[in-house]
């Protein structure tokens, strides 16, 4: 277990490195233990705006809002959050503003608590049909490559893009 | 409620705004982006929501942190704050000092048939933002309390929340470009020299 922590706070520190050099400046979210500690190193760095959202669908918005202003922003949640986010998500198809969502999966993969079936169930295919593509990540070696691919199809091809940390990566919380 | 002795909002709007080219500007859906896009002559410094209810004043905070250097103004109706009361907070805790909300309030739903919202049956949303913590906020309820509050509006360190009560009387009406994707193309370009 010991090993298997070392090894996920090292493909999250990477990953938060990547997204600061591709010249993400805000990260907004609401809280999520999948996200800890990107959310952990956006508080402590001054460079960045971190911004704690009160429901999910406000970080779609502030990522439009940053777009206008030249900023790139990145919205970090949980799949429950995604519930909250849909019809939100009709601005970035009608603008064709660049989106770029991390997903911490729950309801997937092992889970333990059947409050969050439903939604894990829902997650991928609302998004997709609101027009979200969305990158399933199971395995850490795989979440630069995945970043790279999305910050590309977001901000170069001014696309939404949802990447989808799944329970194979983050592992189910016991209940 | 007296609300006879309002103003009418296509007094009162220009009034509060004054130079809308002071600002960058994000109108919420309705009757506030039919006012906004009315002042402004859509404008490139202007973007109108024309649906995505309660994202206006979390789209203009994303604006006043990626421009800092300029003023942003969120101009929105009481039906669209408040699906998203929430946003307040934000605003209250980044605390950004260009930013500034006037929150046009009839009182009504007026385009889906007027029905009555909250704020006409008691709900106050200076007070929810006070709650919220923003320290500068204004209740405007006639012509001659609007210019003071112009001024708030450009000369106080933000966030500032404007609570602009008005009549029944609608926007102004006119034709506008629904499509965001270019109005986002043309606000960019002006901006910042791309799109």
């Amino acid at each position: 277990m010991a090993d298997k922590s070392a090894g996920s706070t090292a493909w999250q520190d990477q990953l938060y490195d990547t997204l600061k050099d591709a010249g993400v400046s805000i990260f907004s979210y609401v809280p999520d233990a999948g996200h800890k500690i990107l959310i952990n190193r956006s508080l402590a760095d001054p460079d960045v705006h971190s911004i704690r959202l009160t429901t999910e669908e406000e970080g779609v918005s502030l990522a439009a809002g940053a777009h206008l202003g030249g900023a790139k922003s990145v919205l970090l949640m949980q799949s429950s959050g995604v519930g909250n986010c849909v019809n939100m998500f009709s601005l970035m198809e009608n603008g064709r503003f660049p989106f770029l969502t991390y997903i911490s999966m729950r309801g997937d993969f092992g889970e333990e608590n059947p409050w969050q079936i439903a939604m894990g169930r829902g997650t991928q295919p609302v998004m997709e049909a609101m027009g979200l593509k969305c990158i399933r990540v199971d395995s850490p070696e795989d979440i630069i490559t995945a970043t790279k691919a999305a910050l590309g199809m977001a901000f170069k091809s001014n696309c939404a893009v949802a990447v989808l940390l799944t329970q194979k990566l983050l592992g189910a919380k016991g209940f | 409620m007296a609300q006879e002795k309002l103003p009418d909002r296509k007094i009162a709007v220009p009034k509060v705004v004054g130079d809308p080219n002071d600002f960058l500007i994000v109108a919420g859906l309705a009757g506030s982006a039919k006012d906004m896009a009315h002042l402004t002559q859509e404008a490139p410094n202007a973007f109108m929501f024309g649906g995505a209810m309660g994202g206006a004043v979390s789209m203009g905070l994303g604006l006043a942190l990626a421009q800092p250097k300029k003023k942003v103004l969120v101009v929105t109706g009481d039906g669209e704050l408040l699906m998203n009361m929430g946003s307040l907070a934000l605003v209250s805790v980044a605390s950004p000092p260009n930013l500034s909300i006037v929150c046009v309030d009839n009182g009504h739903y007026q385009e889906t048939g007027n029905q009555e919202s909250h704020t006409n049956l008691g709900v106050d949303l200076e007070k929810i933002a006070q709650g919220n913590g923003i320290a500068v906020t204004r209740t405007v309820k006639s012509v001659e309390e609007c210019e003071e509050a112009s001024t708030v509006l450009r000369n106080t360190n933000g966030p500032v929340f404007v609570l602009l009560r008005v009549n029944e009387e609608p926007p102004p009406k006119g034709p506008r470009n629904w499509d965001a994707a270019e109005r986002k193309t043309i606000f960019r370009r002006a901006l910042l020299g791309t799109a």
